[in-house]
């Protein structure tokens, strides 16, 4: 079979220190920059891109500003973060230098459990950096630019509709808004960009899976949505199979605008390998009666941070947010939610489950900010964390700040052990602890995993399973 | 045959079983009654092998001549034991139906070995529809979550409906009777009573109340007091303890 010719042929030019040689340094034959930070690195990234001027002067002064500000000193150890050790741009082709040999035992394993064809394992394993999912993403394109829907990659997009990159992008998420913020608009690079037109319904999930697998999968991706006035979508970005990268940063900024009556919602299943440093910054406008909903699931990562956002502008706006945290062992997974009311009569609502195996650890971090002239808002916080054994741990941190008095607002937080009762209770039904504590975890995350796509759904409760095999007993 | 010899055991350090012998065979039906705190319910978490519980080294179950000492709660579900609970725990977000299937399909498995072709969703809903019908259970059960927001009655009848889908050897029910108004009561003891009959369950029923028994006919009751067996006798006896109380026994 060729394919195994071509993996004995990777093999063999691993033997052979030179070639290794080759595929550890910087080769100025092909365009991966050397490793660290510089001014050159971000003019480089915009010249070969070959963006306007403004786009280059945005990241100049990004880059500024992420020099000058600090490394945030709250949330998860950062410590283990070297700026100075980072490609900050790896052109997709060069990525195909990894061999199957390289990805790690563990994700071929999970890949086998899970069932993933092997044209997406090396896909996912950063094997192959193109996906032949042409088809797939051909259809795609067909049915919804038939609707007037715009679906490319970020790149592609800032070139072909600049006026929306004008209006909107970098003015949801400021460079300043925070450190990796600042990096990310230094150095981005993919990611997506969505419009929906006006009154336009997109029923079935636009999935990044594909578009992405048919572009590059940017460890500093940049994505940028506009659902217009009256439109519906649904956005599926990452999947739940690990997905093996040997970069350790992965710092992503995503903007949504909801406008008028649109509603949108953002579904993220975050399974990255334990390796990788997870910062990313996500926030929506919404608009008048506009509704902005977040799904936002983080099973891998060796730290997360994450705080999807809904700024609720004009009256009537809603915004929700379900968050879904798994910690294992060596894992932070610090992640919530934050709602910022601007207007009357907004209301919000934020579902944050975690669960915690092995010493991991869970926190909820969440903020709802209520302003002055914002009456009559309504926002309710639910937090309930999940603790497999006595090691792990889980922490909530809700932050309030609420300059009107005409506001209802109502929160509650719950931790729990793994029953020892529901165990013993399952367990006299003839189900072994393995199959009782899964049992028991599923119908724990049950009401998020049910807002998610079938395929997904079905896919995140195999994971979960898998991931709680060897955690009992 | 369910052995029980000499049972003594402890919980949080605390004495609580000093020596109960009992025997019951398949087919029979056991009344145990007793005052509160005598250790009725411990004995059955016991039997069930609940992880709390420290049993004497001297003390022995047997289940048809297996020992269940070292056995985990599973296996003792495959062994043929059935636990209906006083109090059936609220699992959120499990639905019932998968949960039951699940169960049936690795405890048949186990007892019929290598040749059981595991139930599909569907056809294993029409299995426990059958069953659900004798137990005058309304079907729109089958679409909730394991005990989640079940009333009082309705977790006790869908114990008798998992002990009607397991077909155990031997059913420990404890105090099922509690929370079920007349009628109901009515039901699921005759229901229990039927498959007593139709699978030759051997049948130990821990109550306070004469009325189950006078659905279930026990053709043994044994009064438990402190941690020991006092008393025993036949039906006869657990009229004259409904009438006198447990301290003129």
């Amino acid at each position: 079979m060729p394919k195994e010719l071509s993996n004995q042929e990777i093999q063999f030019k691993n033997s052979n220190s030179q070639y290794k040689e080759g595929f550890h340094m910087p080769d100025s034959s092909t365009n991966k920059f050397k490793m660290g930070l510089n001014e050159d690195v971000v003019r480089n990234i915009s010249k070969l891109k070959n963006e306007p001027k403004w786009m280059l002067d945005f990241r100049l002064k990004s880059y500024g500003i992420f020099m000058s500000m600090k490394m945030p000193d709250w949330g998860a150890d950062l410590s283990g973060i070297d700026f100075g050790k980072i490609h900050y741009y790896v052109k997709p082709s060069d990525k195909q230098e990894v061999s199957w040999n390289d990805v790690p035992d563990d994700v071929k394993t999970t890949f086998d459990r899970l069932g993933v064809p092997q044209a997406e394992r090396e896909f996912l394993s950063g094997v192959k950096a193109q996906y032949d999912s042409e088809v797939v993403y051909g259809s795609l394109i067909k049915e919804m630019s038939e609707k007037g829907v715009i679906f490319l990659g970020t790149d592609e997009a800032l070139k072909k509709y600049p006026e929306y990159f004008e209006e909107y992008f970098g003015k949801i998420i400021t460079p300043a808004d925070n450190k990796f913020a600042a990096l990310n608009s230094a150095v981005w690079s993919g990611g997506s960009f969505i419009y929906i037109p006006k009154g336009v319904s997109i029923t079935k999930p636009l999935q990044a899976y594909f578009r992405i697998n048919a572009a590059n999968m940017g460890q500093f991706e940049r994505t940028l949505i506009i659902a217009d006035e009256g439109s519906f979508g649904h956005y599926v970005e990452g999947c739940s199979a690990p997905v093996y990268t040997s970069a350790s940063l992965h710092s992503a900024v995503v903007e949504i605008a909801v406008k008028k009556g649109a509603r949108f919602r953002y579904t993220t299943i975050q399974n990255w390998y334990s390796n990788v440093y997870n910062l990313v910054t996500k926030r929506a406008y919404a608009y008048k009666d506009a509704t902005m909903e977040w799904i936002d699931g983080n099973i891998g990562s060796k730290v997360t941070m994450k705080y999807p956002s809904v700024y609720l502008m004009e009256e009537g706006a809603r915004g929700e947010v379900l968050s879904l945290a798994f910690a294992g062992e060596g894992q932070h997974q610090d992640t919530g939610a934050k709602m910022v009311h601007l207007a009357p009569n907004t209301s919000s609502n934020i579902i944050s489950k975690s669960i915690s195996k092995k010493s991991g650890r869970a926190s909820y971090r969440g903020l709802v900010k209520v302003s002055k002239k914002a009456t009559n808002v309504k926002s309710n916080i639910v937090c309930d964390a999940l603790l497999l054994d006595p090691e792990s741990r889980t922490d909530t941190y809700p932050f309030m700040k609420i300059d009107n008095k005409h506001v209802k607002i109502g929160h509650e937080a719950s931790v729990s052990r793994l029953g020892a009762e529901q165990l013993f209770y399952l367990m006299s039904r003839g189900l072994s602890e393995e199959v009782a504590s899964a049992l028991i975890v599923n119908g724990f995350i049950e009401p998020i995993i049910k807002e998610l796509p079938m395929e997904y759904a079905l896919e995140l409760n195999r994971l979960i399973e898998l991931e709680m095999e060897g955690s009992v007993g | 045959m369910l052995e029980i010899k000499d049972l003594k055991v402890k919980r949080d350090n605390k004495e609580i079983l000093k020596g109960v012998d009992l025997v019951i065979k398949q087919g029979e039906i056991h009344a145990l009654m007793g005052p509160n705190g005598s250790g009725k319910s411990t004995l059955a978490a016991t039997l069930m092998g609940h992880p709390d519980i420290e049993v004497s080294k001297d003390s022995e179950i047997l289940i048809d001549g297996k020992n269940l000492s070292e056995m985990t709660p599973d296996q003792r579900a495959m062994a043929g034991l059935f636990l209906a609970f006083q109090y059936p725990i609220e699992i959120p977000g499990v639905p019932f139906l998968e949960f039951l299937r699940v169960s049936y399909n690795s405890i048949m498995k186990d007892r019929i070995g290598e040749s059981f072709r595991p139930l599909s969703p569907y056809k294993f809903k029409q299995l426990a529809s059958e069953k659900m019908k004798i137990l005058k259970m309304d079907e729109s059960f089958l679409e909730r979550n394991l005990n989640e927001g079940f009333s009082g009655g309705e977790k006790k009848k869908a114990e008798i409906l998992q002990m009607s889908i397991l077909e155990p050897k031997y059913a420990i029910l404890d105090e099922t009777d509690s929370g079920l108004d007349v009628s109901a009561l009515k039901i699921v003891a005759k229901g229990a009573k039927k498959l007593s009959e139709e699978f030759n369950i051997g049948i130990l029923v821990i109550t306070h109340y004469k009325r189950i028994l006078e659905y279930l006919k026990p053709s043994y009751v044994h009064l438990l007091i402190n941690g020991v067996i006092q008393k025993s006798g036949g039906y006869d006896l657990a009229e004259s303890l409904d009438q006198e109380g447990y301290e003129d026994a």
